[in-house]
């Protein structure tokens, strides 16, 4: 690699967020029709961007905070929020980080370097994920792929992102939708051209925009006609995060025979055991199976924040369609989840699954929430459902709230649910062979979630295991 | 190998072992009868350290050393193992890779190599076929779905490729079928070596044909009320426990 490669490199890492002059980055707390055109301005949008921007802002006043889910929090000050802001005062050496994330990173077996990254503090020239980033994102240019920053492709790629950006979740979809489209900071863009099949996994040891993204993220994902892609979205590893809120929209759109796998592991700040400083997170997904034959996939594993609303949802509307939603959620702490999926038939002889394991430890609420819905055209459709609760000791909860709405009366639904609870007698049958306790437990949580972690990608699997051991230290015993 | 003396537990808040002795010694087998809810199995709880169990008085010495207040896994580690009564199902958790974990986690302690997948295969093959089980129990989910001499089975698979030095077999008999008793008689018998105790807990002498006893004690009322040489067997099935409650009076 050159060194005129590796400036140019390096630069694009800092031009995410990391500018030198903290003054004139960060706009006042506070949310008005100013600050989304300070925002659009700072990111320099053509005038057609800042437009929608403020049409959804208009949207979201007229708006309200939903409550219906299964979760407690303080109320929200939106005024309060900064909406635009570069990081605050970060660490200059890893000797100034919390040791206790330096023992998660040690647990984890996060390279150095990239432990740096993750905590904003500036990463040397050499290191891997940059040198990696520029070969694929050469090798993916020959392909015709376009993999880069949202804010890029609002430059570079206009018609697609007018056609498509809002097109599967409208900006007044939601309350918080609408947030994130007025005021969203980055995000990343994919487009897979017709017949390719991408030949990595996009992930973020090579995400563009891995960090400084910020609070409002917004993923844009199209598989253009029998194309395939797998994206790997998160990190196992704790980030530096100073934002409380988080409301992120990602939007999938498969075409015909098209298919896109979209995996992700969450792990933001849970928050102390009362709940203290966690992260609000809530986030809309949906993917658009659009053509015949087109599939979404959606992995999830979430085990961060203090307060999870997430839905990943499919609306499969090409004939033969098929979505499927394979989550692990585990609530210790005194954390809250809500999370669940919808399912949308309404193409012919469209497929679903659903496999929902939640775990609850210490004082975690889990809450399945889920719709599967069979339009009355969608002959022959039918979804597979299986919702599992696991309880770690006596002071966790989960709850399961399935909508099931059948309209074309050949639809198929079948759900199962079962809630279980680590059992004394299952820890001691692993003990009296010899089994650490602490092994036992992990051994009867892997079990519980083999069905997901089955459908991650292998080195994604591999993280997602060491992660969940991780989250559930000490909370047995 | 293993003294018990003057063992008091409670279960919850009930006395159940009021005050037992007993001596298991290298190499031979031990029965222990008696009738219902006379403690055997709380017994065979004190001894592995079952959570259920308090012990409030008394010691278990074994090989020289006192394991009342030593961690379960420990206990298991140094060489005891519980068949149990009822094999508790474990979802998701694939039999060989269980084993080969807890066959690993013996070799480490005893500063062996760590086997392998394709090692550990070999060896778990090499006892299924004797004891008449299927291919399929490699791949399996730990327990789940096994019919009740599936599971009987797979405690003895377990006992095989973990080689304890005292075996504790609770009930192993029930719920087992002729073809299925031989099997799992066959695989015990096989781990006698001479240097092996048995400790075999049992409501019905059925087994003692299969597996024979050197010794049979009786237990009633959270003591062993007799100990004697295997022609106990017949005179506890012709004239049940009461005749000898009434014949130490």
């Amino acid at each position: 690699m050159s060194q005129k490669e590796i400036d140019k490199a390096v630069a694009g890492e800092y031009k995410l967020g990391f500018q030198v002059d903290i003054e004139t980055d960060t706009v006042p707390p506070g949310l008005d029709e100013d600050t989304i055109r300070f925002i659009s301005n700072k990111k320099n949008e053509p005038e057609w961007m800042r437009e929608l921007r403020l049409k959804a802002f208009r949207k979201w006043q007229t708006m309200e905070e939903p409550h219906w889910a299964h979760i407690h929090y303080e109320p929200i000050d939106y005024q309060a929020i900064s909406y635009y802001s570069a990081p605050k005062n970060p660490p200059k050496s890893l000797d100034e980080v919390d040791p206790k994330i330096l023992e998660a990173y040690a647990k984890l077996g996060i390279p150095l370097e990239e432990q740096k990254q993750l905590q904003g503090i500036a990463v040397d020239a050499v290191f891997d994920s940059v040198s990696v980033k520029t070969t694929y994102t050469d090798e993916l240019n020959k392909l015709g792929i376009i993999f880069c920053s949202i804010s890029e492709a609002i430059h570079e790629h206009p018609a697609l992102i007018k056609k498509y950006m809002f097109s599967v979740v409208a900006m007044n979809d939601n309350y918080f939708a609408a947030l994130n489209s007025a005021v969203f900071t980055d995000g990343t863009f994919v487009y897979i051209p017709k017949g390719v099949r991408c030949p990595m996994e996009l992930s973020t040891y090579f995400r563009i925009n891995a960090l400084g993204t910020g609070q409002f993220e917004r993923t844009l994902i199209i598989a253009d006609e029998g194309s395939y892609v797998s994206y790997n979205e998160g990190c196992s590893a704790p980030m530096r995060d100073e934002n409380q809120l988080h409301a992120a929209v990602v939007e999938l759109i498969a075409m015909k025979d098209a298919q896109i796998k979209y995996s992700t592991i969450q792990n933001w700040y849970p928050g102390d055991e009362n709940g203290k400083g966690g992260i609000y997170n809530f986030v809309t997904k949906r993917g658009l199976c659009q053509g015949e034959n087109s599939k979404i996939s959606w992995t999830q594993v979430e085990t961060g924040s203090a307060i999870t609303w997430k839905y990943p949802s499919c609306i499969l509307k090409g004939d033969n369609s098929v979505g499927e939603f394979y989550s692990v959620a585990v609530t210790t702490l005194a954390q809250q989840a809500d999370t669940g999926t919808k399912m949308i038939h309404l193409g012919k002889n469209t497929s679903s699954t659903i496999i929902s394991k939640g775990i609850s430890a210490m004082k975690g609420q889990n809450t399945y929430r889920g719709l599967v819905k069979i339009g009355a055209h969608a002959d022959g459709s039918r979804n597979y459902s299986e919702c599992d609760s696991l309880l770690i000791g006596d002071q966790c909860g989960a709850h399961t709230f399935p909508y099931l709405e059948c309209k074309d009366t050949k639809g198929h639904i079948e759900h199962e649910a079962t809630t279980s609870k680590i059992s004394d007698e299952q820890l001691f049958y692993l003990r009296q062979r010899g089994i650490k306790e602490e092994d036992a437990v992990s051994m009867i949580v892997h079990g519980f979630c083999k069905e997901v972690f089955s459908q991650l990608p292998m080195e994604y699997a591999v993280e997602a295991k060491a992660l969940l051991n991780l989250t559930l230290e000490g909370s047995v015993g | 190998m293993m003294k018990i003396e003057n063992l008091k537990a409670d279960i919850g808040t009930k006395e159940i072992l009021k005050g037992l002795d007993l001596t298991l010694e290298e190499g031979k087998v031990h029965a222990i009868m008696g009738p219902n809810g006379a403690g055997k199995s709380t017994l065979s709880k004190a001894i592995v350290g079952h959570y259920d169990v308090k012990i409030t008085g008394g010691n278990i010495i074994y090989k020289g050393q006192s394991i009342v207040d030593m961690e379960p896994e420990n206990r298991a580690l140094k060489g005891i193992f519980l068949s149990f009564q009822n094999p508790v199902e474990i979802p998701g958790v694939n039999n060989a890779y269980f084993l080969r974990t807890a066959l690993n986690a013996k070799r480490k302690h005893n500063g062996l190599a760590e086997l392998n997948a394709a090692e550990f295969l070999r060896i778990m093959k090499g006892h299924l076929e004797g004891l008449g089980m299927k291919a399929d129990m490699i791949s399996r989910s730990l327990n789940e779905g096994f019919s009740g001499g599936e599971k009987k089975r797979n405690e003895i698979l377990q006992m095989l490729i973990l080689e304890p030095d005292v075996i504790i077999l609770d009930e192993i008999d029930s719920g087992l079928d002729i073809d299925a008793l031989r099997a799992v008689s066959e695989g015990i018998n096989k781990m006698k070596d001479g240097k092996r105790s048995f400790l075999v807990i049992t409501h019905y002498s059925r087994i003692l044909d299969y597996i024979k006893p050197d010794y049979i004690h009786v237990l009633k009322n959270g003591r062993i009320i007799k100990t004697a040489g295997p022609e106990l067997v017949a005179k506890l099935e012709a004239e049940g426990y009461e005749s000898i409650e009434e014949e130490i009076r």
